[in-house]
């Protein structure tokens, strides 16, 4: 490369630095009928289909459904993508509320960015709709004013997968576990629902966390033990790697039930029907569950990217959002952007009611009750046609299926 | 590759050292970035800049080593995060003042870089990286297990708390300007070790160690000392950096952390005293500004990287730096 290039190219990126330095030039105007929202997800990562993108085509078609614009008020959307590191996040976060005049964070996976963001709406009086991180600290030790958690969490995913499971026939249990203290409060809450329910654990192995890519010998020792059911408490690779080698080995075409205890539709849908056939999980949404779903999911397939279907995290984004703008529009705009905690107020105030999930209310706790479905993953000869993946076993209503609110610990709901 | 770096350096009487070790052209670069320092968060948003400003100390602390000792440490993050955590935890659960625990901080790095260094060093090159790596991420399974850490949803709403139990922090603008004053009194400290005669020595031992040792220096102190205050630094800038976001969380103990200021330091320049800054404030401006674009931010990340590589192999600065026939 010659000189004279060199010094165009140093030129040109010395240029790009100072460009990429100056702020973005947004409308700091902040008319009082505008309402702003943010989706903060994972755009490039890990949970990309689970969220990402997915979840500003639901926020949007919350905006048209509400009918908002028609009564005089703006909903403007932006998104960014915290990388799953909190202080990419928390940056973002304060820098929307801050600079841009942002009033709703909105989606948020990843439990430690949620609780830091949790922190930030609080501080700042908005409003924090919380759809993907699985933590039930945000409605527990660390519950906010400012703050609903919508769609679920690991406590309701362990008594639904634990609980309805025992009841759907699944009584004895073995648990793949990932050694750290994620894996060990999951395998912990289900085992404790498993009794419940009337079940046994006959044994658990605790695999190394990250970087287990070989799960053989833990399914070999799984196997071993007869279990009826085995209980997968790990989370996304680990997750998908287990369920693979599982169906490698037959495990489940000899009866034995695979229960992912985290799992999205678009896991599912990567897999392919073929390996994931016969998994046991439970999420709160699925698109063909009834005409509502059905009607919903025809509304913003068109948008979604790579023609997914919308799972739960990312119509928990519609739901909420819908009833955030029903909120504001009974309420006024002006007053909903001043005063976050009380727009919250208002929001646990009403029931909820939407295509996605139904008739659904907010505890005073910020946790939003929902009814939890366990599924079984169909084998492909069931499967009618594209995304048919999912039969129903059991279904827990909303009330029984999230912790109780005295357990939580919530700071609100003591006095 | 140390020595390829400052090869393309030439001497030249601008280059002479005056005032607290700074060379003309140096002062001039110092004056440019105090002045950016103290007008940027009247432009820009202050937290994106302490961020930036943390970032640029933890990639000068790097640089020390990389850049004057020619040892290239590939985990850097348990410094930076541990020193997070530790300031954390004292700051939330002891209620220590929040200079107190940034020391605090800064003190178990040292520690941590004391014994990680003393192993470290025996060796050299590829083993020295790994050797490194391999204890942070020792670190990192700590902080994983570790109750004190909180797992996977790290230390979450520390406070500012008081700077000397008097000013309180909690405004953004005057978390800034202490945030500045820390960034700044390591910046000079790192500069004035580089510029000391034990500075002298250390670039000695990295042009060529067996000449240093038959000098009769004693290398291997050397190199451990240089270790640690590296160490000790990045200690400081994970420390401030918790503070700043209220979090301490497993990211900054995470070896892709480790990876991140290596790649500040190259996109700046290895070896010059302002090059960490500018590499710094070019990944952090680009994993802030470019939030929006989602998948598009890791990409432009590594084709910048691959263009500084093949083009500019001393860095932006040391490219400047070699164009205006000055060091920087």
């Amino acid at each position: 490369m010659t000189d004279l290039n060199r010094r165009g190219l140093l030129a040109a990126s010395a240029a790009g630095a100072a460009f990429g330095a100056l702020p973005v030039a947004r409308a700091r105007a902040q008319a009082a009928n505008t309402i702003r929202i943010g989706v903060l997800n994972d755009m490039s990562g890990l949970y990309r289909d689970v969220n990402g993108p997915g979840s500003v085509v639901c926020a949007r078609q919350a905006v048209v459904d509400s009918g908002v614009t028609a009564r005089g008020i703006n909903v403007e959307i932006v998104a960014g993508d915290h990388q799953n590191r909190p202080d990419v996040g928390v940056n973002i976060a304060r820098q929307w509320i801050d600079r841009d005049g942002v009033d709703v964070i909105l989606d948020v996976p990843t439990s430690s960015v949620a609780l830091a963001i949790n922190t930030v709406v609080r501080e700042k009086n908005k409003v924090f709709l919380n759809s993907s991180a699985a933590t039930s600290d945000l409605t527990g030790a660390q519950c906010s004013p400012n703050t609903v958690h919508w769609t679920y969490d690991t406590y309701m995913l362990a008594k639904s997968t634990g609980g309805a499971m025992v009841r759907a026939g699944g009584d004895t249990w073995f648990f793949i576990t990932a050694d750290y203290a994620f894996g060990h409060a999951l395998e912990r809450d289900t085992a404790n629902f498993v009794r419940a329910a009337g079940g046994r654990v006959l044994g658990q192995v605790r695999t190394p966390f990250p970087g287990t890519t070989d799960f053989s010998s833990f399914l070999v020792q799984a196997q071993a033990s007869r279990a009826k059911v085995i209980g997968m408490a790990n989370a996304g690779g680990d997750t998908i790697n287990t369920i693979k080698q599982a169906a490698e080995f037959g495990i489940t075409r000899r009866g034995v039930k695979l229960a992912a205890l985290l799992m999205f539709i678009s896991d599912v849908h990567a897999l392919g029907l073929q390996t994931a056939q016969g998994l046991v999980c439970t999420e709160t949404f699925y698109w063909d569950l009834n005409d509502r779903t059905r009607a919903f999911t025809s509304r913003v397939v068109p948008n979604m990217p790579q023609g997914l279907r919308p799972g739960m995290a990312q119509a928990g984004c519609y739901s909420a959002v819908l009833h955030y703008l029903k909120t504001v529009a009974d309420m006024g705009a002006a007053q909903a952007k001043a005063d976050g905690a009380a727009t919250v107020a208002r929001m646990k105030a009403m029931p909820t009611e939407d295509d996605a999930f139904g008739a659904g209310t907010i505890r005073a706790d910020g946790r939003r009750l929902t009814p939890a479905y366990l599924f079984e993953v169909k084998a492909p000869n069931e499967s009618r046609g594209a995304w048919d993946y999912y039969k129903l076993l059991q279904t827990t209503p909303g009330e029984e299926a999230f912790r109780p609110i005295a357990e939580g610990g919530c700071a609100l709901v003591r006095s | 590759m140390a020595s390829e770096t400052t090869a393309g350096a030439i001497a030249s009487p601008r280059d002479e050292i005056g005032f607290w070790g700074f060379s003309k052209p140096q002062l001039a670069a110092l004056a440019v970035l105090i002045a950016f320092i103290a007008v940027a968060p009247y432009f820009l948003y202050p937290v994106f800049l302490m961020k930036l400003l943390c970032f640029a100390l933890f990639a000068c602390a790097f640089n020390l080593l990389i850049g004057y000792v020619g040892l290239l440490s590939f985990g850097h993050a348990a410094y930076f995060g541990m020193g997070g955590y530790i300031a954390g935890h004292t700051a939330k659960v002891w209620g220590l003042t929040p200079e107190l625990a940034v020391l605090a901080g800064a003190a178990f790095a040292c520690v941590q870089g004391w014994i990680f260094g003393w192993i470290a060093i025996r060796r050299q090159g590829i083993y020295f990286a790994m050797i490194t790596l391999a204890l942070a991420q020792m670190v990192y399974f700590f902080c994983l297990q570790a109750p004190f850490t909180g797992g996977e949803d790290g230390i979450q709403a520390i406070p500012r708390g008081s700077l000397f139990g008097v000013i309180s922090l909690e405004p953004d603008m005057t978390m800034y300007w202490f945030v500045a004053a820390v960034f700044l009194a390591g910046f000079l400290f790192i500069h004035r070790i580089i510029h000391s005669p034990y500075g002298q020595v250390l670039k000695a031992i990295r042009e060529n160690e067996p000449r240093a040792t038959s000098l009769g220096y004693r290398t291997d102190d050397y190199k451990l000392v240089a270790f640690i205050l590296s160490a000790t630094i990045s200690g400081v800038a994970g420390g401030v950096k918790s503070l700043v976001f209220g979090i301490a969380t497993l990211t900054d103990v995470f070896w892709a952390m480790s990876g991140e200021a290596v790649l500040m330091t190259l996109v700046g320049g290895i070896g010059t005293v302002f090059g960490p800054v500018v590499g710094a404030a070019v990944i952090v401006t680009m994993q802030n500004y470019l939030a929006e674009m989602g998948a598009w931010v890791t990409v432009i990340q590594g084709v910048i990287f691959v263009i500084i590589v093949l083009a500019f192999r001393r860095g932006i600065v040391g490219e400047i730096a070699n164009l205006l026939r000055v060091k920087l």
